[in-house]
């Protein structure tokens, strides 16, 4: 089954005077359970392809459908319901609420969900356990190192099971053993709960654990391989 | 307490000192707030106390059509016995009988028209400050003397002293030829040219006697303690009167209308004051929000990534700016309540004041009037405002794109 369907996308930036093609015509299927890593040099259109899967961005042209649900035409509020019910995001910049610690900033999101306080609080320290961050659930972001914190992140997109998970660039400040035992967090899960997983990288590390690697240059799929993860 | 509220609590004190200064815009204001209403309302009080301090008093009894066209004929028979009744039935209260009637009051040298009242000597201290402005003599003793007070304006124009004699010709009550000699024995000074220019006392007996009057007066004037007694006694009252004469009661407001449309007056000036304040201080809560959204428009798109809408993210901030408004009600009530209550008991002079309330035979100090209603509405205002400044803020949230808003540093 199809988890994710981009049609033939268009999306153009304008900077300055020059239009900037940051999708032209791109179609991908990525299957459910499936393990993507969109690699492309800075400005490739991988973000942005992100962007519109993930609906934060919309393309001037093309069809973009997530669990077989059109999300190109979808509204504001539709959209925000889409992510915060199937869609966990993970980004460079960790990007954790400051003031809150990590148990509170896992368990922002599900209250917002409508997850009673009790199931909450389980399953937010369940799933710190699950990112090896027993402890340490009563400090706040400033407090723990990037790897930490990006595992924090890690546990706030997945903790509520969503079926597809959109990073973008997970590993950019990271070192490499934090990297490695990232990119194992992300492998198990895709393995054991059939997570699909799209992650935008030019890390060389992270595409060795992908089953299929997508190139973009100038906002074109220009090759699209099927692989063996490490 | 929940995330979104320990969320929105937190967010609060990132600034810690931008946060302070808000809520201490907002603790000034509403103090200053509690304590101008408190004084104002305590003001109020005080000039109707003394307007109708007086003369008016706070209540009284007359025939109908008496208050808008004052004719001799339109008499409260039995007054004195009335008044003496409603004394012994209502024995908090202050009452006193009062006749009027207009006369030419000549000494030797001149002729001047006066309005003369006819007063119960024992009471009429209790319902009128006048008694307590005698400049020079004595106030009236008996209720059947032939004695008379007279204004100090009217003494010098008449040219009279203590002692001396006036002869007072007028209409009785028929119609008939009043006239009279009346003794000066007082002569008052209560700092009004009108009040002291055309007024004068005599007993109500002799009043009654020389105006042919047989036993009737004009107004039964009552005092309460204070102007809420006074409201709460008057349905009593006036089911005390006597059914078949049609007599009417007549409160403060109908008795003196202007005086409330002077303190409405006085009301709406204040009130305007005390508008630009609260829209300062919803400008300081409009600019520390504003300032608050702006700068964490990344985070914002972050969590609108994760699935919030921006009708959340708008009750988010407006609950935090509900606990900045909640922060600055408390200690600014709390400051004017502390504030209002020490005047409440203690009172507020003025310089100048005591003595110029002394020369009017007026209490001295301002007391302030210290009720749910003067030490809440003010810092409640500023609650609401602050909650209105913070819906632009809320509403520029529904602009925000998340991708834009992430890019944002």
């Amino acid at each position: 089954m199809t988890a994710v369907r981009c049609v033939d996308l268009c999306k153009t930036y304008r900077q300055g005077d020059e239009d900037i093609k940051a999708l032209d015509h791109v179609s991908i299927d990525i299957e459910e359970a499936g393990f993507v890593c969109l690699s492309a040099p800075s400005g490739g259109g991988k973000t942005t392809l992100l962007n519109a899967i993930g609906g934060l961005d919309m393309p001037d042209s093309g069809e973009v459908w997530v669990a077989d649900r059109r999300i190109d035409q979808m509204s504001k509020g539709e959209l925000a319901e889409l992510r915060l019910s199937s869609i966990g995001f993970v980004f460079q910049a960790y990007n954790l609420i400051p003031v809150l610690t990590a148990r509170e900033n896992i368990e922002f999101v599900m209250q917002v969900q409508g997850v009673p306080a009790k199931q909450r609080a389980e399953q937010s320290l369940a799933i710190l356990e699950e990112v090896g961050l027993s402890g340490l659930e009563d400090r706040r972001p400033a407090e723990m190192s990037g790897g930490q914190q990006q595992r924090v992140a890690v546990a706030r997109a997945i903790v509520s099971r969503p079926a597809l998970v959109l990073a973008d660039e997970p590993t950019a400040n990271l070192d490499s053993k934090t990297s490695d035992e990232l990119m194992t967090l992300f492998t198990e899960l895709n393995r054991h709960h059939n997570t699909t997983f799209v992650i935008a990288t030019h890390d060389q590390r992270v595409m060795r654990y992908a089953k299929r690697l997508v190139r973009m240059l100038d906002g074109r799929i220009v090759d699209d391989i099927a692989q063996d993860a490490a | 307490m929940n995330i979104v509220a320990r969320l929105a609590w937190r967010n609060l004190w990132r600034h810690r000192r931008r946060t302070w200064l808000t809520v201490g815009a907002m603790v000034f204001s509403n103090t200053l707030l509690v304590f101008m209403i408190s004084m104002q309302f305590g003001m109020y009080d005080l000039m109707i106390d003394n307007t109708l301090k007086v003369f008016t008093g706070h209540m009284q009894v007359q025939a109908p059509g008496y208050k808008d066209d004052q004719k001799m004929r339109q008499t409260v028979p039995d007054i004195v016995p009335l008044a003496g009744r409603l004394r012994a039935e209502f024995p908090t209260e202050k009452i006193a009988a009062r006749g009027w009637a207009f006369a030419l009051a000549s000494s030797e040298e001149r002729s001047y028209g006066v309005g003369i009242f006819g007063v119960e000597p024992e009471y009429e201290p209790q319902v009128s400050s006048i008694p307590g402005l005698i400049a020079e003599g004595r106030y009236l003793q008996q209720s059947d003397a032939p004695e008379i007070v007279i204004g100090a304006v009217l003494a010098r124009n008449l040219r009279v002293g203590i002692g001396d004699e006036l002869t007072l010709l007028g209409s009785g009550r028929d119609g008939s030829f009043a006239a009279a000699v009346a003794t000066v024995v007082g002569i008052f000074e209560s700092g009004v040219p009108d009040v002291d220019r055309s007024f004068a006392q005599m007993p109500i007996v002799a009043f009654q006697d020389v105006f042919f009057m047989e036993g009737a007066g004009h107004q039964v004037v009552i005092s309460a303690p204070t102007l809420e007694e006074a409201e709460r006694i008057l349905p009593d009252i006036d089911a005390a009167l006597p059914s078949d004469e049609g007599l009417v009661m007549h409160d403060w407001d109908a008795l003196q209308p202007g005086l409330k449309q002077a303190i409405k007056a006085d009301m709406s000036s204040a009130f305007f004051m005390y508008g630009i304040l609260v829209v300062l201080v919803a400008f300081s809560v409009l600019n520390t929000q504003l300032m608050s959204v702006l700068e964490r428009t990344h985070e914002f798109g972050i969590v609108m990534s994760l699935g919030l809408k921006p009708g959340q993210l708008g009750r988010l901030v407006m609950l935090e700016t509900a606990m900045l408004g909640l922060i600055g009600f408390v200690l600014g009530a709390i400051g004017g309540v502390i504030v209002t209550s020490y005047f409440s008991a203690n009172g507020l002079s003025i310089p100048g004041m005591e003595e110029m309330a002394a020369n009017f035979n007026l209490p001295p100090r301002i007391y302030f009037q210290a009720t749910p209603w003067t030490m809440a509405i003010g810092p409640f205002v500023v609650f609401v405002f602050t909650l209105l400044a913070a819906v632009y803020p809320a509403l520029r949230l529904h602009k925000l794109h998340p991708v834009e808003a992430m890019r944002v540093n």
